[in-house]
């Protein structure tokens, strides 16, 4: 670290102002160094696994894409039903959290009185903050036990439904895809929730006001008005949500049932690219080792395309607001 | 603040610098570690404590499956494999291993159904490979029924439980029902991990007894110490020899009793379905897998160590969780592999 | 339909989506007692000495000492590496790349790795040094807490480049003028007023980046792998809490899942003290800047 001394030495200011002009460039270039780590961490971690992954990659292509039939005992492998469970389990994780994130945004900004705000905001928030092993031991050891008691219920009613009454057959395990996709959505109810609050407070009040004076209720300025204005970073929000959802691992892993099943109902057992690789990978030699890092690699390549999209739709917003 | 900063930094780079130079001064590893089979890990953690409470030796056994076991000593990242699927001369010949058994042990059909206590139930191999396959998928099924003519079997859907991660004792389960059920052969086979049918997948031993005890109506295999450990209902098993045997230290030695170790290249022998009249159908041997050459010699020198204190030492600690100590003979045979096959 | 009827649809919309919003906010927060409630109280309930004296070799007549210092030791190595560099690249990307394209694509790509699935960094920490390490020395060094503290690293990265970034653009420009016009080099500027304005912002985010990465499993799963035995060696293969309470919860035994929940607790006790604590940092720092 180069010392700039203030004693009164007789310096030329020619000198002084070379010396200041090549200390800034060192330390330019190690801020951009640094910067460019970041770069790196991200790049490495695409080529490295899809180094990893070429074998099964480069070698199978697409039917690596397409097979459900993931056998070690003939070392042939196909992603479709990680994928499946990948898909499936976020997609309830949605379904379910972007609705009661939406309750809690527009609880947040538009009805609870403003002492409520901050504590009740701070404690959603807080769902963030909790380890996901920590969702996984509560999944496991409560809320497995729970949903197998409602499991029964559930087939009984939902399950006598018409075309979506298969969703909901089968044996009450308490494990499966719907109860770790119930536990993804209050895994990303915060992340949903919380920018869909932020973007709803971005709303100018005199849009809101106006709203109002034409004798709107606090629903339809959210709907009407709200929601248009902020359309684009909302869905972002989600897919923020989603990203999240995609490329959870240990809460999964405990609640799933780890079997390479595609079914039709969401009660049963399956499997997602993340527990997989956490259960197989330390065990893993030649092909085996390559589809799991193949499935890593595209595990990184959706979700990278996901968050892509969340950070497009939120910069909209941004740039609206001239940002 | 000039002065704070200054002190941050200083403090971060001799931070930087002490982390580096541990590096530096000692670049080779202090532990000995193991990784592989489940089956064996409760014994296995038993005699490591015991080890280092009475050598200071710390023997690092991580339960991560047979097949992980394999891999890893593959890669050369552990000291020794454990895995309770031997391998094959070729494989052990191109990697420069050698392999020889440490304990061996019983697996058990695992249940939890309210109502049937632990060892009632009698299940012989074509039903188990039956309900593996998804065809028998309710408890009250005829062929349960028919071995089972006393109990009382609920009219419930039975939820199959196997391993998720690649395990021994998985290949001495798939081993042992490929060789009752041509069905089973043809469709699934034998390996430490298969394609599974139907079921759920629990992680090591620990993992199939945790969903086992948790979900009712379940079906699984495991090692009998978790069973028993754990007070999970077990199965009696039709043997070879047309006997309803139960699962006790006794029937596991009548069927180690009827291996041929002797004429067994590597130790290359699975017991499962042995001929026995006593014979517990799926009793199933752990190897240890070590490098011939190892890379390093002192940490090997100690796990021999610590597998000859086991032998010597560690029986009566296999036998309180139900293994069967590995005969006389046969250590000597072991021994006698040391010092013909492992350079050191 | 009538004006009237019209009017009492809207409100009884109204009604409904207002109640539907308490519901959803009420369930989300039930979750949240409901999950620490269960953590609390079956972690409280196994809460010995023994855990911090113990090892895990002893299992369920052992603790989780080895376990909580592999854990400290591994946080404290990953944030030796992240914070200095997480904070040199955020001020990067504030004061230097502010405009420019290649910050707008860090700036984006960070943002990325902010929620990119970690166990995808494991691998990636395997790929680069693990695998590397072990063909290097011959199998004696291969997993080990250094390669599981890089691999929490990469998670805490993000995070503290994020948080510099922003709150190096709260200080005031004015700040940076006035700086400038008395003939300070940039550096200088950055780094003694800059920096030392926006302290407290930054160290907000180097507490979120060690609540983040102090809870992380999968990250640890190949590269740290885990240890029955104490070591504070970095190359040594290294037990964690996170990691021990995965192996610990997996397991039938009623003993092992007290110790696990107990380690449970004392890990959301940790990453909660230090949220809570950034946002009391920050909601100062927001204080001194509106």
């Amino acid at each position: 670290m180069p010392v700039i001394s203030a004693e009164p030495i007789a310096r030329d200011n020619e000198q002084r102002s070379r010396e200041d002009a090549r200390h800034d460039r060192i330390f330019r270039r190690v801020l951009k160094f640094c910067a460019l780590l970041v770069l790196a961490a991200l790049l490495g971690a695409a080529l490295s696994t899809l180094w990893g992954g070429r074998e099964v990659l480069f070698g199978d292509g697409l039917r690596f894409l397409l097979s459900d039939s993931w056998n070690p005992v003939d070392d042939k492998y196909g992603a479709l039903a990680p994928i499946f469970g990948t898909l499936v389990t976020s997609l309830i994780a949605l379904v379910l959290a972007v609705p009661v994130s939406f309750g809690i945004a527009l609880f947040l900004t538009e009805i609870a009185p403003a002492w409520m705000r901050g504590p009740v905001g701070a404690a959603i928030e807080l769902l963030a903050g909790i380890p996901s092993i920590i969702y996984g031991m509560w999944g496991l050891f409560v809320f497995v036990p729970f949903m197998s008691s409602i499991e029964p219920a559930l087939s009984n009613t939902l399950g006598n439904i018409p075309l979506i009454g298969k969703l909901f057959q089968g044996p009450p395990l308490g494990l499966g895809l719907l109860t770790a996709g119930i536990v993804l959505a209050v895994m990303i109810l915060p992340f949903i929730s919380s920018v869909m609050r932020e973007v709803f407070q971005t709303v100018p009040t005199r849009l809101k006001e106006s709203s109002y004076a034409l004798g709107s209720t606090t629903w339809e300025v959210l709907w009407d008005i709200v929601l248009p204005y902020t359309r684009s970073a909302v869905i972002g929000g989600i897919f923020l949500g989603l990203g999240r959802a995609l490329g959870e691992t240990m809460a999964v892993t405990f609640v799933l049932g780890n079997s390479y099943n595609i079914t039709s109902s969401l009660l049963m057992p399956g499997t997602t690219i993340s527990s997989s690789i956490a259960n197989e990978f330390n065990e893993a030699v030649g092909m085996h080792r390559s589809a799991l890092i193949a499935l890593g690699f595209l595990l990184f390549v959706v979700t990278f395309v996901v968050l892509l999209i969340a950070r497009l739709m939120l910069r909209q917003l941004a740039k609206r607001e001239g940002k | 603040m000039l002065t704070s900063h200054k002190s941050s930094i200083r403090f971060a780079v001799a931070a930087a610098f002490a982390v580096a130079s541990t590096f530096a001064m000692s670049a080779q590893a202090t532990d000995i570690t193991g990784a592989g089979s489940s089956f064996v890990y409760p014994v296995v953690s038993k005699w490591s404590a015991a080890y280092a409470q009475k050598t200071g030796n710390q023997i690092n056994y991580q339960s991560i499956g047979s097949g992980g076991g394999i891999a890893q000593i593959k890669a050369g990242t552990v000291d020794f494999g454990a895995s309770d699927m031997p391998l094959d001369e070729a494989t052990l010949d191109k990697f420069g291993l050698g392999q020889f058994p440490d304990v061996i042990g019983g697996i058990v059909p695992a249940f939890n159904i309210d109502g049937v206590a632990p060892g009632k139930m009698v299940l012989d191999g074509t039903t188990l490979a039956d309900i593996y396959l998804g065809k028998i998928t309710k408890w009250n099924d005829p062929a349960i029924v028919k071995l089972n003519p006393k109990l009382k079997l609920p009219a419930a859907a039975i939820t199959v439980v196997h391993r998720s991660d690649g395990s021994g004792t998985t290949f001495n389960f798939s081993d042992y029902l490929s060789k009752i059920s041509p069905e089973w052969k043809a469709k699934v086979g034998e390996g430490t991990a298969v394609q599974w049918p139907v079921g759920i997948g629990g992680k090591g031993n620990e993992g199939v007894s945790a969903y086992i005890k948790q979900i009712k109506n379940s079906i699984g295999y495991v090692e009998y110490a978790y069973a028993y450990q754990n007070h999970i209902g077990y199965a009696v098993m039709k043997n070879a020899a047309g006997n309803v045997v139960e699962p006790t230290i006794a029937n596991f030695q009548a069927a180690a009793d009827t291996a041929d170790w002797k004429d067994s290249k590597n130790f290359n022998l699975v017991m499962t379905n042995a001929p026995g009249a006593k014979a517990w159908p799926i009793t199933a041997t752990s190897w240890v897998i070590m490098y011939k050459q190892p890379k390093n010699v002192a940490n090997a020198k100690v796990a021999f160590d610590f597998f000859k204190w086991a032998y010597e030492h560690g029986q009566d600690q296999a036998r309180s969780l139900y293994y069967v100590p590995l005969p006389p003979s046969l250590v000597q045979q072991i021994e006698t592999y040391w010092k013909n096959e492992y350079k050191m | 339909m009538s004006a009237n009827s019209i009017y009492a649809r809207r409100r009884i919309t109204n009604v409904l989506a207002m109640l539907f919003s308490g519901c959803a906010t009420a369930l989300g927060l039930l979750f949240l007692v409901w999950i620490l409630w269960v953590t609390a109280s079956n972690g409280l309930h196994s809460i010995h000495l023994s855990l911090f004296t113990k090892i895990t070799a002893y299992a369920d007549q052992g603790g989780l000492s080895n376990a909580i210092v592999g854990s400290l030791l591994m946080d404290l190595m990953a944030m030796l590496m992240c914070v200095p560099i997480g904070v040199l690249a955020g001020t990067y990307l504030a004061e230097y790349a502010n405009i420019s394209k290649l910050g707008a694509s860090i700036r984006f790509l960070n943002d990325i790795l902010l929620s990119a699935p970690s166990i995808v960094l494991g691998l990636f920490v395997y790929v680069i040094i693990v695998l590397p390490m072990s063909n290097l020395t011959h199998g004696s060094i291969s997993f080990s807490g250094f390669a599981g503290s890089v691999a929490l690293a990469l998670i805490g990265l993000p995070v503290i480049v994020r948080t510099t970034d922003e709150m190096l653009q709260l200080v005031p420009g004015t700040l940076r003028e006035a700086a400038l016009s008395l003939g300070v080099p940039q550096w200088k500027l950055t780094v003694q007023v800059l920096m030392r304005a926006a302290s407290s912002g930054i160290l907000t985010g180097v507490l979120l980046a060690l609540a983040r990465l102090a809870g992380e499993t999968a990250p640890l799963l190949f590269t740290a792998f885990g240890n029955n035995f104490m070591t504070v060696h970095p190359l040594d293969k290294m037990a964690s809490l996170p990691a021990a309470i995965y192996q610990y919860t997996n397991d039938p035994s009623p003993a092992l899942h007290s110790i696990a929940w107990a380690g449970a607790l004392l890990i959301t006790l940790f990453v909660l003290a230090l949220s809570l604590l950034s946002r009391l940092l920050f909601s100062r720092k927001k204080v001194r800047y509106e």
